[in-house]
């Protein structure tokens, strides 16, 4: 294998993980916050309305998680176009756009996942933060520290539909050859190709990778749980 | 976690987000030119070989679209890319009506070929009337005995398809070929494969037929050497005054490069499969106008007078 060969793969797979990689961690900015006050129960009021409310809003939530990828492309691809409302930008077809495109993808996976994470820690534990004297942002934090569990099960769903996902990509970065080709969008363009082999070779590259950053996430949770 | 230590994290985050920016900035600095090409092209491998030596000349990076023929043209349109690199006369003059596109210019040919099972159930072997050979697929198709695989996804191969079923007054997408004419919406490797696996028909590109080849040991070209079945390049500039923000300069400078007597002959010693898959007709008045470019001397003229 000669060394540009090598050199090509390297630059895909830092692509893809700084894509991916980038659009988890604004995603978990973003998501967590928002996550964290939809779960909390200050919805669940007495009156009907409120209620439904509630439940309409938790359904949009979790309808979001589901978004296809390919969707999500052709409206970033629409939005950036030059023909498009954000076109005088210039981000299509970069990196950037691959990001938004991730990102918008991830957040709603980030706000549910939160959200139920949040949801399930009984609500004992803010109110008696609350009576011990904590101030509210202390009692949050609280409810945060139980539910950390979910919280990094939230990023390890959405790293994992992110680094996995190759429509969105393709629409909006344009998979071209060493800018934005990413090993998921490499893989289609090398079994188009007829390489199969590569193909492989890229696939089993990606399952490591996501392997790895796997492991480090659940050591984290394991060791959260012990700490 | 204690609040300090949540701080610490922002700020590791920050920094890494403000890092990734800065080295996006990079790519800035290069004057870049877009080019939207089909797949047909690109998965040849002839953009690969040409591209870097235009790179290095003009200091320039060429960044490349590759997607079918319908789609490339869709993006051109919105203001996306430079300029194309298409094969298909019916769209790109389309194109050049409509105001998108200008300076349309012959830049070299291939052709198609219709491939099949070496059984050759519809008995097409031999021919050079592709018109012929497509009513008699239909037959065997009608009989049960063949299998015509469509890219159906709007490429310039496509097209070409479709302006054979025309020909014949037939409509693929009658809903009674539905048993032996398949629609795939691929690309042209996916469908020479999808035809070695169901032993079909199908129509290609003599570029991507050589590429693949080798893996596909149940296939043989069948039909060849029909006028209709003769595939130009044509090159297209975006209309600056439609996308005055393209790199227009860019575009011209990279059009110049293929039609200059460098690119031409780089063109024409592209191997692949120990075969040269296309030729140049930049330069090849005659020629050029024979295969559907009536405008190639004035175009190429204007070309040439374009400073370096």
């Amino acid at each position: 294998m000669e060394s540009p060969f090598i050199e090509e793969v390297l630059s895909i797979t830092l692509l893809s993980l700084r894509v991916s990689g980038l659009a988890v961690l604004i995603g978990a900015l973003a998501g967590v916050p928002i996550g964290t006050i939809l779960g909390f129960k200050r919805f669940r009021g007495k009156r009907t309305l409120m209620r439904l409310m509630d439940v309409a809003l938790r359904s949009f939530v979790n309808t979001l998680m589901g978004l296809p990828p390919v969707v999500v492309g052709l409206v970033v691809y629409l939005l950036l176009s030059s023909s498009g409302p954000l076109g005088p930008l210039r981000l299509l077809y970069t990196p950037t756009a691959m990001i938004l495109t991730q990102l918008i993808m991830v957040t709603p996976i980030i706000i549910g996942v939160t959200m139920s994470a949040v949801g399930g820690v009984e609500e004992s534990i803010r109110e008696k933060a609350l009576s011990l004297g904590a101030s509210n942002w202390q009692a949050t934090w609280m409810v945060l520290r139980e539910a950390r569990m979910g919280l990094l099960t939230a990023i390890i769903v959405a790293f994992g539909a992110a680094i996995s996902e190759v429509g969105g990509i393709m629409m909006a970065g344009g998979n071209i050859r060493w800018f934005t080709r990413t090993l998921t969008t490499a893989i289609v363009t090398e079994v188009e190709l007829g390489n199969f082999a590569l193909a492989i070779s890229l696939g089993i590259i990606l399952l490591t990778m996501a392997f790895a950053i796997n492991l480090l996430l659940t050591i984290m949770q394991l060791r959260g749980v012990r700490g | 976690m204690s609040k300090p230590k949540i701080l610490i994290a922002v700020l590791i985050i920050a920094i890494f987000a403000t890092g990734m920016l800065i080295y996006e900035q990079q790519f800035l600095l290069k004057p870049v030119v877009m080019l939207a090409t089909t797949t047909s092209t690109y998965d040849s491998g002839l953009l690969d070989y040409l591209m870097p030596k235009f790179e290095t000349k003009h200091d320039t990076r060429v960044r490349i679209i590759s997607a079918g023929t319908g789609q490339a043209m869709e993006i051109a349109q919105r203001g996306d890319c430079d300029l194309v690199l298409v094969h298909c006369r019916d769209l790109e003059l389309g194109f050049v009506n409509g105001g998108h596109g200008i300076r349309r210019i012959g830049i070299m040919y291939n052709d198609f070929v219709i491939i099949g099972p070496m059984s050759d159930p519809a008995g097409i072997r031999g021919s050079s009337n592709a018109t012929e050979a497509f009513a008699k697929i239909a037959r065997g198709g009608g009989r049960g005995d063949a299998i015509f695989i469509s890219r159906a996804d709007k490429s310039g191969t496509h097209m070409l398809e479709l302006s054979i079923w025309k020909r014949l007054g037939m409509d693929p997408s009658n809903k009674s070929w539905a048993s032996w004419y398949l629609a795939a919406g691929a690309g042209m490797g996916a469908v020479l494969r999808m035809a070695n696996e169901k032993g079909a028909y199908a129509l290609t590109d003599r570029g991507t037929w050589l590429s693949f080849k080798s893996q596909l040991a149940n296939m043989a070209v069948l039909v060849q050497g029909d006028k209709i079945l003769l595939n130009p390049y044509a090159i297209i500039l975006v209309n600056p005054e439609r996308h005055p923000h393209r790199n227009y300069n860019g575009a011209i400078a990279l059009a110049k490069f293929m039609i200059s007597e460098e690119g031409q002959g780089l063109i024409a010693n592209f191997t692949k499969g120990g075969e040269r898959p296309f030729m140049p007709i930049a330069r090849n008045l005659e020629l050029a106008e024979a295969l559907g470019f009536p405008n190639q001397r004035d175009e190429l003229s204007w070309y040439d007078a374009r400073p370096q």
